[in-house]
């Protein structure tokens, strides 16, 4: 999923700073699960707001709500009776794809991100979250032991562990696995190394955000 | 032993004639005054056969390694010019090596590169187009078989004859996986190979032993990364703080065992007892020794006499 | 104006807190007035939206009073409910609001007269900051 963290409560401040009549949004898909933007986040960060805006006298109106998901159309369209309220500002808890679908479709509204989108990746416990894809748009994850080098590695070296690795851990940060490590260690824990000794070709990236942005079209859905 | 000369590299003379090489190291300012180089190159000209100019080392931004490299060549010493991937893209990459051979740079040292997290910048966007071992074979690919990464072909005049080097490290982790890395560069068409800085003597014998059996000191030239002691204050910050660097307590008790006055000397004859080993054996495999007197270029010519690594021989 | 009393809304554990505030009225003990106990089924219930609702009502401060650490009956709830509790001071002080007006204290069942001194001792420090700015702006 998406893994996506609250902005600092100062920087969403100063996005409704003046503002007296707000809506936000939250989003019961991959936010929902990473606990960053979903209906309970929403409460919470709606009444982080209300109590700095009563504390210092401040008229201030926040409606909540929480959409299926963000990222496509016909739930975005359920908002449109509540945008029509005319708000001041909507702040969107989903990753930035909600924000810019809301501004998409309601043009004409102010709409702020609430959250910053940090990463693909998985809950390795419960709120703790690890990058594990980069989405380069070609998996090549089967040649190194189902871990992915491209988004794990520090440098997305091909052809790894480098020279520095050091006890498992990667020489940016000792909280930084070396996934090299736990990738040349399976094969050789598991008498392998002849299938994993292979040269990897130099990456093709043109599928990758390099290739510029990407969108999939699928004939057979299209309506 | 005689090697196919591939390039006009003077470092690739003196290996394939089979005499023990050496090489230098030399880190370009913070700055872009040229003298500095000249100054540090002065230290090292006749004392080594050629000298690493490093990329931006640690991700501290410095001359470039092209530029530098030039400046000590100007001194009459040929460089090898470090490029790390780390900064460039596939575009850049091939682009740089043209033009490095262009302008006189015969030897060239691929590398991924130190992650610009602790460097200068650590707000760079980092690139990462491909690692060493890819950066090894596009200058293979570009002067072997005349073609860019593309397949767009070079005319024969046209193709850099760029002697290929790359660093190998048997000290990181994980250790039984090392020598496999340093295959994978031998494979990808390296010429010659430096190793980091060496200390534990044990370890580097067994890594060797492993490559002259698996055949690959025959085909690359390993070379051995040395860097003495200044004193024990710098032995003990490498002991404990710089990972992938073991340095024995031998070594530490023999720096106590001298007056701090004595202990940049004592350095030095340890480091000279590591080259005289490497030298009068030639079971480990080592063809010449690199070393890496970073900012302390100016004890190379005292370093290299008490080694007896002078005078360098004129191909 | 007649001196500030605050206002203290106590969430409690069933199975410490609650008891200890309950041995400590059986046995006559004074404390602290305006002190609202909740009664929660673990220390591990609360949630800091209840502690940011009790604020926005005008609660001066907010406390929570679990079970001894290494006696919860459900095992960790009052240590996740020390978690949240830390959390909250911090979002607190970036609006601007004294994290001290919440807190949290470990007591057992038997432990009426402590439970009795930590409020006082709680309500001593809220008392120290004064009214909270929220219910100055909701009493105007």
């Amino acid at each position: 999923m998406i893994i996506c963290e609250r902005k600092p409560i100062d920087e969403l401040k100063s996005f409704i700073a003046g503002k007296k009549k707000v809506l936000l949004v939250g989003c019961r898909g991959c936010v929902t699960v990473c606990n960053a933007g979903g209906t309970k986040e929403v409460e919470i960060l709606a009444a982080l707001l209300r109590l700095d805006a009563q504390k210092d006298g401040n008229e201030l109106t926040i409606d909540e709500f929480t959409l299926e998901r963000q990222c496509d159309p016909e739930y975005v369209d359920e908002l449109a009776d509540l945008v029509a309220k005319q708000y001041d500002a909507i702040l969107s808890m989903a990753c930035s794809v909600g924000p810019q679908f809301l501004s998409r479709r309601y043009p004409k509204e102010k709409v702020y991100p609430s959250l910053n989108t940090c990463f693909i990746g998985g809950a390795l416990a419960h709120g703790v979250w690890a990058e594990h894809c980069q989405a380069c748009g070609n998996c090549i994850i089967h040649n190194f032991g189902g871990m992915c080098p491209v988004s794990r590695c520090s440098k997305s070296i091909m052809n790894g562990p480098c020279g520095g690795s050091s006890n498992g851990v990667c020489e940016i940060s000792k909280e930084v696995e070396c996934i090299w490590h736990l990738i040349a260690s399976k094969y050789m824990d598991e008498g392998r190394l002849a299938e994993f000794a292979p040269l990897q070709p130099i990456k093709d990236w043109s599928k990758s955000r390099d290739g510029g942005p990407r969108k999939i079209v699928r004939e057979e859905l299209v309506k | 032993m005689t090697r196919e000369i591939k390039t006009a590299s003077n470092l690739e003379k003196v290996l394939a004639s089979g005499n023990f090489a050496v090489t230098g190291e030399l880190g370009p300012p913070r700055s872009a005054d040229g003298h500095e180089v000249a100054e540090k190159a002065k230290h090292l000209v006749g004392n080594v056969d050629s000298v690493n100019i490093t990329d931006n080392q640690t991700a501290v931004v410095r001359m470039s390694s092209m530029a530098a490299g030039l400046l000590v060549q100007r001194e009459g010493l040929q460089c090898n010019m470090q490029m790390v991937t780390r900064d460039r893209n596939r575009i850049a990459i091939q682009s740089d090596i043209m033009g490095a051979y262009a302008l006189g740079i015969h030897n060239l040292l691929c590398l991924t590169g130190d992650h610009q997290k602790f460097g200068d910048h650590p707000q760079a966007k980092n690139v990462f187009d491909m690692d060493a071992i890819g950066l090894i074979q596009t200058v293979k690919s570009m002067r072997d078989d005349g073609r860019l990464l593309s397949g767009q072909e070079l005319p024969p005049e046209g193709r850099p004859k760029i002697f290929i080097g790359s660093a190998y490290n048997p000290f990181a982790d994980p250790e039984k996986y090392r020598i496999h890395r340093t295959a994978k560069k031998v494979e990808a068409g390296v010429d010659f190979l430096q190793s980091q800085c060496i200390y534990d003597m044990p370890r580097f014998r067994a890594f060797m032993k492993e490559a002259v059996d698996m055949g690959l000191t025959e085909k690359a030239y390993f070379m051995a990364g040395i860097t003495p002691f200044k004193n024990l204050g710098m032995a003990r910050y490498m002991q404990k703080n710089v990972p992938g660097i073991l340095v024995p307590d031998e070594f530490i008790n023999r720096l106590k065992g001298v007056p701090k006055e004595k202990q940049a000397e004592e350095g030095m004859k340890i480091a000279a007892e590591q080259i005289e080993e490497f030298k009068t054996t030639p079971s480990l495999g080592i063809k010449g020794v690199h070393l890496m007197l970073i900012e302390w270029e100016h004890m190379v010519p005292e370093f290299v006499k008490l080694c007896k690594l002078t005078p360098r021989p004129k191909l | 104006m007649s001196e500030f009393e605050p206002k203290i809304i106590a969430f409690c554990c069933q199975y410490c807190a609650y008891n200890a505030a309950d041995t400590a009225g059986s046995m006559r003990l004074q404390y602290t007035p305006n002190v609202e106990i909740v009664l929660i089924p673990c220390s591990g219930r609360f949630d800091v939206i209840l502690a940011l609702k009790a604020f926005q009502s005008g609660a001066d401060g907010v406390y929570v009073a679990g079970c001894l650490e290494g006696g919860c009956h459900f095992l960790d709830g009052n240590i996740r409910a020390k978690k949240r509790v830390v959390y909250l001071q911090n979002e607190l002080k970036k609006i601007g609001l004294e994290p001290e007006r919440l807190a949290m204290v470990n007591v057992s069942a038997s432990q009426g007269p402590q439970f009795a001194a930590y409020i006082d001792e709680f309500a001593g420090v809220v008392k120290g900051l004064g009214p909270s700015p929220i219910k100055k702006q909701l009493a105007a």
